[in-house]
């Protein structure tokens, strides 16, 4: 609020257009949630009628409830192997290839998401594997698992090595060291890698459209299936809940990494 | 308060309680050990006896091997080749919480999420104490590093002076037998660390602990430690107490590693009785004392430390009598260098060469002082010359 002060109108200014370009539409579609009228271009004035409308509605409450399924089971098994695979690549004994491991494991992160979901189906019809809440959760969990080891990875790199040193010097084994030292100082970067793969695999579409079954669509699958019959204001509300749900975790997961960068700066060497 | 500590830890059954000698008796041996990261040898054959009770100080210059040596000794590197002896065990392959040693890090490598209470008490609760024993244990090296009343401090809340002893009393609390120090002081300012040499020294007397110190600075080697080990790419170049290692060094190398010195080359030789008469190529013929060890027919250069060349503006006066045996070397002032206790005059010799002369700043207004280009003839005896052979 300080700094707000010292800029100039014209700062102001684009702040303000730029603040509006990419948050207008949003906050237009929360009002519309809102909105009484059947149409959606036309204000009707307050209701809540959509809201109840939406937890009427069988097919899409369970969308939403294996979205949130599928979420959660996704990021907890992309965390356990996102960090370890970051404690392997940053910890362990140099082996052969770990450049071309390291170098691998962004490709996740750039490659076009088509193409993970058309290769991760291939994959599924080729073992037979009958399509459903699981396959979902493997090709998010696949797609995840890389944010998490970056995210976890960029954090063991700051961590001074030193430390785990110390705690064998002090009579840890070095399992007992990991734990004792190195899990509470990078527990940070793990929740806010747990959030954001849960952010990701909640708002996948393309992946979860090739890689789910008959009767297991996602809540994106399913808003996506009934806005081409029309958009209905039912969407709004649902757009809205969704968007408060990522917003409390994005403020979780960034205060959770602030926290981690504070004390790695502590643990930095002077 | 703790003048005598039980050696009764937990972590030092790893060797026996009992196994720990008396003071001056042997405690480490270090036999042949060597290290070699790729094709680099950091540690090239390093053999040497620590005994315990003392303050060891391993000294050299970076990359000389030194904190390799001691991180073997910690149990963070493993020898290729060569023992190490604790108490008469060879502990060269055992994991470092296996060992009945500590270690002070560099950077301190505290616990930045433990309070300072936690991160002393870790090492503790690891050699699985009764709470109460730990408690009164951390109440013990708290007061004993004087940190008292900042127990719940973290460790970004502490200075970089606390920060050490809370360090220093983490390292300290599980009694180990021998405490490694790598670079303790190199993080702090000039005049903490001068306190703080005297804090260790005194600490480790009360203690009777066998300390080891890396550091790469001279001063604080000397200062600190009653041997000292100066380390040259991966080799023990010499050991020796910080007087021996000053007045009598080994090699050029050492002589110019240790304090400042004036070598001169030596061209040729005479015995003269119990002296030798040396021909230099910067300053003439000097005498020496005939060295304890033959002198072989290799190089030889004749070393004098500045503190012991002496300036008088019509030579020497006190040592009438004497003059036959003194080297008297004429020349002119040709750069003063003010350190406050002391001046350094570089004297131009007509010879050629170049001394240099450390002259104490006595009294506060010296008319004797001397100016830029002022005849002036330094002196020293044959005594005062060591005459190096590598």
């Amino acid at each position: 609020m300080r700094k707000l002060s010292r800029l100039s109108r014209f700062n102001i200014a684009s702040l303000a257009m730029g603040l509006a370009f990419l948050y207008l539409p949003i906050i237009i579609l929360v009002i519309y949630s809102f909105n009484a009228s059947r149409l959606v271009t036309v204000w009707g004035g307050w209701s809540l009628r959509w809201y109840h409308e939406f937890f009427n509605d069988r097919a899409m409450i369970e969308a939403a409830w294996m979205s949130l399924r599928v979420a959660v089971s996704s990021a907890t098994i992309a965390t356990l192997l996102g960090t370890l695979t970051a404690v392997a690549l940053s910890r362990g004994e140099a082996f052969r290839g770990r450049t071309l491991f390291s170098g691998m494991l962004y490709a996740p992160l750039v490659m076009p998401e088509v193409i993970t979901g058309l290769s991760l189906l291939l994959l599924f019809v080729a073992l037979n594997a009958e399509r459903g809440f699981w396959t979902v959760t493997i090709a998010h969990t696949t797609l995840t698992m890389c944010f998490v080891a970056v995210v976890v990875q960029s954090r063991l790199g700051s961590l001074d090595r030193s430390l785990e040193e110390a705690a064998m010097d002090l009579g840890c084994n070095p399992l007992r060291a990991f734990l004792a030292v190195t899990l509470p100082l990078i527990a940070p970067a793990i929740v806010a890698g747990w959030m954001l793969a849960f952010t990701l695999s909640l708002d996948d579409l393309v992946i979860a459209s090739f890689t789910t079954g008959p009767g297991s669509a996602t809540l994106p699958i399913r808003i996506y299936s009934e806005v081409r019959l029309g958009v209905k204001p039912e969407i709004n509300a649902i757009c809205t809940l969704v968007i408060g749900l990522i917003a409390v975790i994005i403020v979780i997961a960034s205060l959770a990494s602030k926290l981690s960068s504070s004390q790695g700066e502590s643990a930095a060497p002077l | 308060m703790t003048d005598d500590l039980p050696r009764t830890d937990a972590a030092a059954d790893a060797v026996g309680a009992d196994a720990y000698p008396a003071a001056g008796q042997p405690l480490l041996r270090i036999e042949g050990v060597a290290k070699t990261f790729g094709t680099f040898r950091a540690v090239d054959g390093v053999s040497l006896d620590i005994k315990a009770g003392e303050f060891f100080a391993l000294l050299g210059p970076s990359g000389c091997g030194k904190t390799t040596l001691l991180r073997m000794l910690a149990g963070f590197e493993a020898p290729d080749e060569g023992r190490i002896l604790l108490g008469g065990k060879d502990i060269a392959q055992a994991l470092p919480h296996e060992r009945p040693i500590n270690m002070m890090f560099q950077n301190y490598a505290l616990f930045p999420h433990l309070s300072v209470r936690d991160n002393i008490a870790f090492g503790l609760k690891r050699a699985r104490l009764a709470r109460a024993d730990i408690a009164t244990r951390v109440a013990e090296m708290v007061a004993l590093v004087k940190l008292e009343g900042l127990e719940k401090r973290k460790p970004d809340q502490l200075s970089g002076g606390q920060r050490q002893r809370v360090a220093l009393a983490r390292a300290l609390a599980r009694r180990p037998q021998l405490l490694l120090l790598d670079e303790p002081l190199a993080a702090l300012d000039k005049k903490l660390r001068e306190n703080t040499q005297g804090e260790l020294m005194e600490l480790q007397r009360r203690l009777g602990m066998t300390f080891i110190i890396v550091t790469h600075d001279q001063e604080e080697a000397m200062t600190m430690a009653s041997r000292i080990g100066v380390m040259k790419a991966g080799k023990l170049a010499q050991v020796a107490s910080p007087r021996e290692l000053y007045e009598a060094p080994r090699s050029r190398w050492i002589a110019e590693f240790v304090g400042d010195i004036n070598l001169f080359e030596a061209e040729s030789k005479l015995r003269d009785g119990h002296r030798l008469v040396i021909g230099t190529s910067g300053a003439g013929a000097l005498v020496v004392a005939e060295p304890r060890e033959p002198v072989g027919a290799g190089k030889l250069s004749v070393a004098i430390r500045p503190e012991k060349v002496k300036l008088s503006r019509r030579g020497p006066v006190s040592e009438a009598g004497h003059e036959t045996a003194i080297n008297r070397l004429d020349g002119v002032i040709a750069d003063i260098c003010y350190l406050g206790g002391t001046t350094t005059y570089k004297v131009k010799l007509d010879t050629g060469g170049m001394v240099q002369a450390s002259v104490a700043n006595s009294a506060r207004l010296d008319v004797d002082a001397y100016s830029l280009n002022q005849h002036v003839v330094a002196w020293f005896t044959p005594d005062d010359c060591v005459v190096l052979t590598s």
